[in-house]
This record gives structure tokens, C-alpha cells and sequence, in this order.
């Protein structure tokens, strides 16, 4: 009886482990398949692409897809500006996302209630509602630079980090986290006389590293993967992020081995980050979820 | 906090006033700017001023109307005939400068139907725009179609997950993979993969019928190009509500758990009534999240379809960039802009108020 029972035991574990298995290879095969045609020449892409050669490293494997993808696009362009408007974004948004949070939370002034709401309401306006009258709205700013003062936004990479720096989510989340942090303890700092800055950098601060990881990684992947934006606001090709530099591929007959070398390099280094953090990133975005 | 000591104005105002002027400047003010925007006759670069133009543009995208026509008769009053099929009077007649029809001028077909209960009569439904027309119905379909599927599946993927097995961390960050990869990409990688000829979906296909299932060009052709796409969007973005529904699965409390085990509880009778009714919340707010995110839909279409083939797969926010970006014509997709935000605004306020808390 105890071995029968001990049997079935083991059996339901390998259907478990079957079922896990099975789903586990729909959601990885495409991203097999593109690492592994990005080594092979066109034609044999193609055929293999009909079978479970498809998967495997084999027949003529070789890096010149992504000589060739080097080649044709300025990819090195590309992946700088990528990880310059992604990096000061990132940046931007951590400093003064936080900064309103701290205000909201810890200080009293007046107004901070009908504020908060106001920004919390801007949750339900989709991005693509806004993109339109902002492209017009960019194109006819002013902006003070290196060449002096300048009409027009497009094609620089400020309009591409300007517009997200600060956004409902962030400021909620952050909001959210101060509100479990032990208020006393900023009231008696501010009775012992610290400044609203020193709570700030030396108190608030370091207790935020969990907050500060969920808001830099949700705004990382929406920065990084952002397209229809910089694909509006970069003409020129000197400032356009990898994914609008997909465009290059897009030719009439598409060259597929190099469009995969190309789609591995800007998602492998994401891939693998993820891999790395994999516990935060998925934390990050089930922190989004407690809202309820 | 209300003390005197955490009172202070002008630091309140320093510390949120950059995030605060941010969000008015870039969310705000273009929102209202839309507004404004689409009773005019704006375009991106123009050489004549704007002009007010009142509900023009939304005229433009939202005019529909119905024609009821009896079949073209020959001198014995008999139907006539062509092709097998019963002929109509051409609609170009009532839609070109007809003086007797004049709210019909400039419209094209959309759809027609037999009259129910007319006999040999025929409605045909025109549309001023009949593009933006089915660019709507599109996106209805798609969310309709995605929101309830897309929640299902994250869900069984959550419960899945949710258990304690070794080595399930690792299955839960496989599933969670494709979130990470930018949609850009994943709607280029399954071109190749729904690709009509070479595609790896028709090689699987036939290998598991034996050849009886026939190559489909999924992407080409109007009646699956739209469902590829759902199937893909589906495929790169149930990881992401597979994580919300887990964080709502684990505030559960075990001791539920426990207790039901003691009661003898099946398995469903453990759903039905512990798991669900926890998950309430969750579900309410993943199914708002996802009819947002789905009505946004964009890329896939810009990348794979462009809309085509035959307009199957155009959708709002496409026509609304193709219009202000593509043809310059900001009113115009200003005015699409508008349309989308209170379609998403009525929908989330419906969903809200048919699963309110019921005291």
C-alpha cells in the first residue's frame, strides 16, 4: 500500500514537471530560435526554419550576421544613445520621483492632497492619447543649448528623456513605500533640527533600496523597449535608440540572419541582466500589482 | 503627520514642484491640448492658420448611416439578376452630390445586410470614414478577445507556479521571459516564425498533422492576421499578469488553506471559495490594466501588418499615429485621440462599477 502510494506520488510529480516543462518550451522556443538562426546564412535559415534544426547550432555557424548587421547600420550609434537616454532617464526619474514622494508623505504643506490626486488621476490617461499633440507641443518648444536658444525639440535627445523623468506610477509607488516607513523617526529628526534635505539623504534614503530598485527597473524596461516616441521624434539618424534602428532591416527582401543578429544584440544584454536580477525584476513588477 | 514640525510650504513645493511641472507639462497639458486640438483643422507643418472648426473632425471619423435599397426591377417588375446575385442600384448614386441625399455625400460602403422582414430589400450601412470604422471594431475585438483570455491564462499560469515544488523559481522565470524582450522585437521574431511559406508555426503544423493542415500565410491573409497578432501579444505579455495575480495569491492567508484541509475540501471547492474571493481585488485590477494596455495597441500592427491586409488589422492608436504622424493631419488625430480616451475612460469606469464591492 505505502509503495503504491509512494509510485502514484512519484507519477504525479512527473506530470507536474512534464506540464511545467511543456509550457516552459512555448514561451523560450522563439527566443532559442533567434539566437540560433542569427548564426546561420540566409538560405540555410530559411530551411531549417522547417524543422528542429531550427533550435540547434548546426550546419555553417559563424558571427557574420552580425558583421554584416554592424555593417549596415551604425549599431554602436545606436546602442550608445540607447543606454545614454535609458541611463539619464532612469536617473532622473529615481531623484525626483522620490523627492515627491518624500514631500507628500513626510512634509505638510498646503495643497499636497488635491496634488496627489491630480497626479494619481493622470494613471488612466494611455500614452498613446497624449503622443499626437505632444509631438506638435515638442516641436515648437524652445530649448537653450550649446548653439544658443533653439525652436523645436525633434531630434535631440532631450525630447527623448524630458517627457519621462516624472510619471504617475513612479511617484505612486514611492508614495506608497514612505507610508510603511516609520514616520516618528523623521518627526524626531526634525525635532532634533535635521533639514528636510538631511532626512532625506541620510534617513529616507538608505531605507529605500527596495523601492529604488522596483522604480529603476520598471522605468529601465519601458525606456529601453519605448518605440513609437522616438520613432515620432528622431528623424535623424543620430539620435535614434536600437529599437527605431530596426528600421534598417526592414528593407524589401529582408536579410533575416542579420535582422536575428541584430534583435540578439539589443535583447540578450536585457535577457541577461533579467537572469541576474531575476527575483527583483519580478518583485518590481508585482509591487505594481498591491494596489488593491 | 500634522505636527508643527513636519509643516514647511516652501519645502513641500521645492521637493514635489519638478515632478509636479513635469507631469503637468507632459501629460496634462497635451491632454487638454488634444482636446483643443481636435475642433480645429491643425496640421504638423502648415502654411495656413488655424481655424476653428467645430465637431468636424469627429463628423469626419464618426459619421455612419443607413441606406435601405429594393432591388433594381425590370419592366415586368421581376428582380434582375447578375451574376447569379440580386442587383442593387448603385450606391454611387445616392453618395455622389445627390441633392435629394445630401448627408450621404462622400460616403463609402461599410457593410450591408438583407432588410429583415423587407422581402428582396437590402440595408447598407455607410460610413464617412469606413477605415476608422473598422480600425474600431478591430480593437474591440482585440480587447475583448485578449482581456479575458490573457487574465485566464496568467491566472493558470500563477496557480501553476504556486506551488511548492524545487526548482520552480526557474519555471516561473522562463514564463516571465518574453516581458523583458521589447514587443518590437517579439512582433519581427514572429514574422518569421507566422510566416506563410518557411514560417516555423506551418512546419510545426504539418509535422503534427502530417501534412494535412495546409501552409497559411497567417499574417497575410484577412482572416487570421488579426488572431496571429493576438495569439503573439498574448504569448509576450501573460508573464507579466502571471506575477500580479502570484503577489495575489500570496497575501491569502494559509491558515485558510489549512482549515479547508481539515473540512475535507475538493480542490475546486478550495478555488471556488478561498482562492477567488482573495483574488478579488487582484482580478479587478489586472482586468482594468489589461483592457488599458490592449487598447493601446500599436506596435505589433506597425511592425508586422501596417494595418493590411485589407485594413483587418487596423486599430485606433494606429490610424491615430498613420494620421497625425504619417499624413500630418494632428486635428484629425487629435480627434482619434479623444475617441480612445473616452472609450478607455467608459470601459474602466463600467468595469469598476460592475465588480464594485456589493454591500
Amino acid at each position: 500500500m505505502a509503495m503504491i502510494s509512494g509510485d502514484n506520488h512519484g507519477l504525479r510529480l512527473a506530470v507536474r514537471y512534464t506540464v511545467l516543462l511543456l509550457i516552459a518550451l512555448i514561451f523560450i522556443f522563439p527566443l532559442v530560435f533567434m539566437v540560433m538562426s542569427s548564426l546561420k546564412p540566409d538560405q540555410q535559415l530559411l530551411v531549417d526554419a522547417s524543422s528542429l534544426r531550427a533550435f540547434l547550432p548546426v550546419g555553417d555557424i559563424s558571427l557574420n550576421n552580425y558583421l554584416a548587421a554592424f555593417e549596415r547600420a551604425p549599431v554602436g550609434l545606436f546602442v550608445f544613445n540607447s543606454v545614454l537616454v535609458t541611463g539619464v532617464t532612469v536617473a532622473l526619474s529615481l531623484l525626483i520621483c522620490s523627492a515627491a514622494g518624500f514631500a507628500f508623505v513626510f512634509i505638510n504643506w498646503k495643497g499636497r492632497g488635491v496634488i496627489l490626486s491630480v497626479l494619481l488621476a493622470t494613471l488612466i490617461v494611455p500614452f498613446e492619447t497624449i503622443a499626437i499633440p505632444m509631438l506638435l507641443m515638442v516641436s515648437k518648444l524652445p530649448w537653450l543649448g550649446m548653439d544658443g536658444l533653439t525652436w523645436g525639440w525633434l531630434n535631440s535627445y532631450h525630447v527623448q528623456i524630458i517627457p519621462f523623468i516624472a510619471d504617475g506610477l513612479t511617484i505612486f509607488l514611492f508614495v506608497q513605500y514612505f507610508k510603511d516607513l516609520p514616520g516618528e523617526l523623521i518627526e524626531a529628526a526634525r525635532v532634533e533640527g535635521a533639514s528636510w534635505w538631511q532626512i532625506y539623504r541620510r534617513i529616507v534614503m538608505p531605507l529605500s533600496g527596495p523601492i529604488l530598485a522596483t522604480a529603476a527597473i520598471l522605468k529601465f524596461l519601458a525606456m529601453y523597449n519605448q518605440y513609437l516616441w522616438p520613432l515620432m521624434v528622431t528623424q535623424e539618424e543620430g539620435y535614434r535608440p536600437v529599437m527605431v534602428g530596426l528600421q534598417y532591416f526592414f528593407q524589401l527582401n529582408i536579410a533575416w540572419g542579420e535582422v536575428m543578429a541584430y534583435l540578439s544584440l539589443i535583447t540578450l544584454p536585457v535577457l541577461g541582466f533579467y537572469l541576474y536580477l531575476q527575483k527583483a525584476f519580478i518583485a518590481s513588477i508585482a509591487s505594481t500589482g498591491v494596489k488593491g | 503627520m500634522a505636527s508643527k514640525f513636519t509643516r514647511s510650504n516652501g519645502t513641500g513645493w521645492l521637493m514635489a514642484g519638478p515632478a509636479v511641472a513635469l507631469i503637468a507639462a507632459f501629460v496634462i497639458f497635451p491632454f487638454f491640448f488634444a482636446i483643443a486640438l481636435s475642433f480645429t483643422n491643425q496640421r504638423l507643418i502648415s502654411p495656413n492658420p488655424t481655424e476653428f472648426t467645430g465637431f468636424a473632425n469627429y463628423s469626419q471619423l464618426l459619421g455612419v448611416s443607413a441606406l435601405t435599397l429594393d432591388p433594381v426591377r425590370d419592366d415586368t417588375g421581376a428582380v434582375v439578376l447578375k451574376d447569379g446575385a440580386v442587383e442593387y442600384p448603385a450606391l454611387r448614386a445616392f453618395t455622389r452630390k445627390n441633392p435629394d441625399y445630401p448627408h450621404l455625400d462622400g460616403m463609402r460602403e461599410w457593410f450591408a445586410f438583407d432588410t429583415p422582414f423587407g422581402g428582396d430589400a437590402r440595408t447598407f450601412v455607410l460610413a464617412r470614414d469606413v477605415v476608422f470604422m473598422k480600425a474600431i471594431v478591430n480593437t474591440f475585438l482585440f480587447v475583448l478577445v485578449v482581456a479575458p483570455v490573457q487574465a485566464g491564462l496568467a491566472l493558470c499560469l500563477a496557480l501553476l507556479i504556486n506551488q511548492r515544488l524545487r526548482g520552480i523559481n526557474v519555471f516561473r522565470a522562463i514564463y516571465f521571459m518574453p516581458v523583458v524582450v521589447s514587443i518590437v522585437v517579439v512582433s519581427l521574431l514572429w514574422r518569421l516564425i507566422y510566416d506563410g511559406s518557411s514560417g516555423l508555426l506551418n512546419s510545426l503544423l504539418g509535422a503534427l498533422s502530417f501534412g494535412l493542415i495546409p501552409p497559411i500565410d497567417w499574417l497575410g491573409d484577412p482572416s487570421t492576421a488579426l488572431g496571429a497578432i493576438i495569439a503573439m501579444s498574448i504569448w509576450q505579455a501573460v508573464g507579466f499578469h502571471m506575477v500580479i495575480w502570484l503577489s495575489g495569491l500570496q497575501t491569502i492567508s494559509p491558515t485558510l488553506y489549512e482549515a479547508a484541509a481539515i473540512e475535507g475540501a475538493s480542490k475546486w471547492q478550495v478555488f471556488r471559495f478561498i482562492t477567488w474571493p482573495g483574488l478579488r481585488n487582484t482580478a479587478v485590477l489586472i482586468l482594468i490594466v489589461i483592457t488599458m494596455q490592449a487598447f493601446g495597441l500599436f506596435a505589433q500592427i506597425d511592425v508586422m501588418t501596417s494595418g493590411g491586409p485589407l485594413d483587418s488589422t487596423q486599430t485606433i492608436v494606429f490610424q491615430a499615429i498613420d494620421r497625425g504622424y504619417g499624413k500630418q493631419d494632428i486635428s484629425g488625430a487629435s480627434a482619434i485621440s479623444v475617441i480612445l480616451f473616452v472609450i478607455v475612460l467608459s470601459i474602466s469606469l463600467i468595469q469598476r462599477w460592475l465588480t464594485r464591492e456589493k454591500t
